[in-house]
């Protein structure tokens, strides 16, 4: 199976990698958009800042080859964040693959931090990504802005309101935590993913 | 809900690490990667490791681990020590470090907090501060705790808040290697006054010091050494101890 990994200039890239290299599965690290076209699996993660991460895409002609994949390919964290519709960080319009904006965390309460930050839980899991995966289980996140929940939510999460912690249509998919940093549950999901 | 976070944290010097313990089962006793991962198993919900080595080849054999530990473990890792340059942060999150702790440097130099946040984003910059009370009140320590600065601990903590700091990593000198407890009233006044998670540390003991650094602390992560490392707190049963306790925590 060829896996590719989307490279742009957001952070933390290579942590997806490694978490694909301990599964057995060598994945190639590219901006080219043939190999990204011929690629069985794509993955598009990251972490950073919406508006320089839409431009650089943008610039390398990548925002029209990703809208245009058609294998499963799953966004990860500002991944996620930038296959939606606009994102209110940088007031950035993105990739529109989800008809739903991304907004920023405004909690109520002092003890609900910005950013959110850490191990919460899944809840409303309805996809086949999250097989063998229970109710309530625990990944790791770190974000500032949020998806709100919306129809394409595959899983839901409660920090300051509920919001989607994952989306899916058609061959897309995008979670809003890091598998790669999240324990025996991520491998799990990226295991589901490269089944799909 | 988001959980409070158990946060073991390893000392190394020369690329292994130099507090004991009594894990029986280590192919190899000091190896960080091993250890990092038993913590990993048990359920730590992330790990610090801290370069505590002084000479060149001692920092080199530390970005060697740093790459092992990545390519290895499955959780969030935080590393500190000697960190003092944006070159020095870069060289650590190229070599997989999801966060890095700055301490001294960042009290000499506050800039340095800008310039991570600017250029790798406010998650990866963790603010260590090390803090004495005295007759002054709180203050802050350079060095490992062996300088005195001018600066509180509150009015710094607030400061690093504002530049963009994504965590705060607290450590009271009185309270560390006593065993009775974390400083709770500081950590409390920490929680109230700054926008971004505290991690308590120095003062881990017991199970309960734990609980009271979430519910009086009002911690958002705890931190803690040799109660992990001699095996006197296994992780598991203070999850479920904590859980008990009606504090949010993940269990595997």
């Amino acid at each position: 199976m060829k896996v590719a990994v989307v490279k742009y200039n957001a952070g933390n890239i290579y942590s997806v990698v490694r978490a694909l290299q301990r599964m057995g599965v060598e994945p190639v690290l590219t901006d080219d958009a043939r190999t990204l076209q011929q690629a069985d699996r794509v993955l598009f993660p990251g972490q950073g800042e919406a508006s320089t991460a839409m431009q650089y895409l943008r610039e390398r002609g990548l925002d029209n080859v990703i809208r245009q994949l058609t294998q499963p390919v799953l966004g990860i964290c500002i991944g996620q964040q930038l296959m939606c519709s606009h994102s209110e960080e940088g007031d950035t319009d993105c990739l529109g693959i989800f008809d739903v904006p991304v907004v920023r965390f405004q909690p109520l309460r002092h003890e609900d931090k910005v950013p959110h930050m850490g191990w919460n839980q899944l809840e409303k899991l309805a996809s086949p990504l999250f097989e063998g995966i229970g109710e309530g289980a625990y990944v790791y996140f770190v974000h500032s802005y949020y998806v709100p929940v919306c129809p394409e939510a595959i899983a839901t999460t409660n920090y300051a309101q509920t919001f989607s912690s994952a989306l899916h249509k058609d061959n897309f998919y995008a979670t809003q935590f890091h598998p790669e940093k999240s324990g025996s549950v991520g491998e799990k999901i990226l295991q589901n993913f490269l089944k799909l | 809900m988001l959980a409070k976070r158990i946060i073991p944290c390893l000392d190394v010097k020369d690329g292994q690490t130099v507090k004991g313990t009594n894990f029986v089962n280590l192919r190899q006793a000091g190896d960080p990667v091993e250890l990092g991962r038993i913590y990993s198993e048990q359920g730590a919900d992330e790990l610090v490791f801290l370069d505590i080595t002084a000479s060149h080849e001692g920092r080199k054999t530390f970005g060697e681990m740093v790459r092992r530990v990545a390519a290895e473990l499955t959780i969030p890792f935080t590393v500190g020590g000697g960190i003092s340059e944006l070159r020095d942060v870069e060289r650590m999150l190229n070599a997989g470090a999801d966060k890095v702790s700055i301490n001294s440097a960042a009290l000499h130099r506050p800039d340095l907090i800008n310039e991570i946040v600017r250029n790798f984003g406010s998650q990866v910059c963790v603010v260590a501060i090390d803090a004495r009370l005295d007759a002054r009140g709180w203050t802050c320590y350079l060095n490992g705790g062996r300088i005195a600065t001018q600066r509180g601990l509150f009015e710094w903590a607030r400061e690093a808040n504002d530049r963009g700091a994504g965590e705060i990593l607290f450590t009271s000198m009185n309270h560390d290697g006593v065993k009775t407890g974390f400083a709770n009233e500081a950590l409390a006044q920490l929680a109230s006054e700054l926008s971004i998670p505290v991690i308590a540390s120095g003062g881990a003991g017991a199970k309960e010091h734990f609980r009271d650094a979430f519910t009086l602390g009002h911690a958002d992560a705890a931190l803690a050494a040799s109660v992990f490392h001699f095996g006197e707190i296994k992780i598991e049963e203070l999850k479920q101890y904590l859980a008990q306790e009606g504090i949010s925590v993940r269990r595997q």
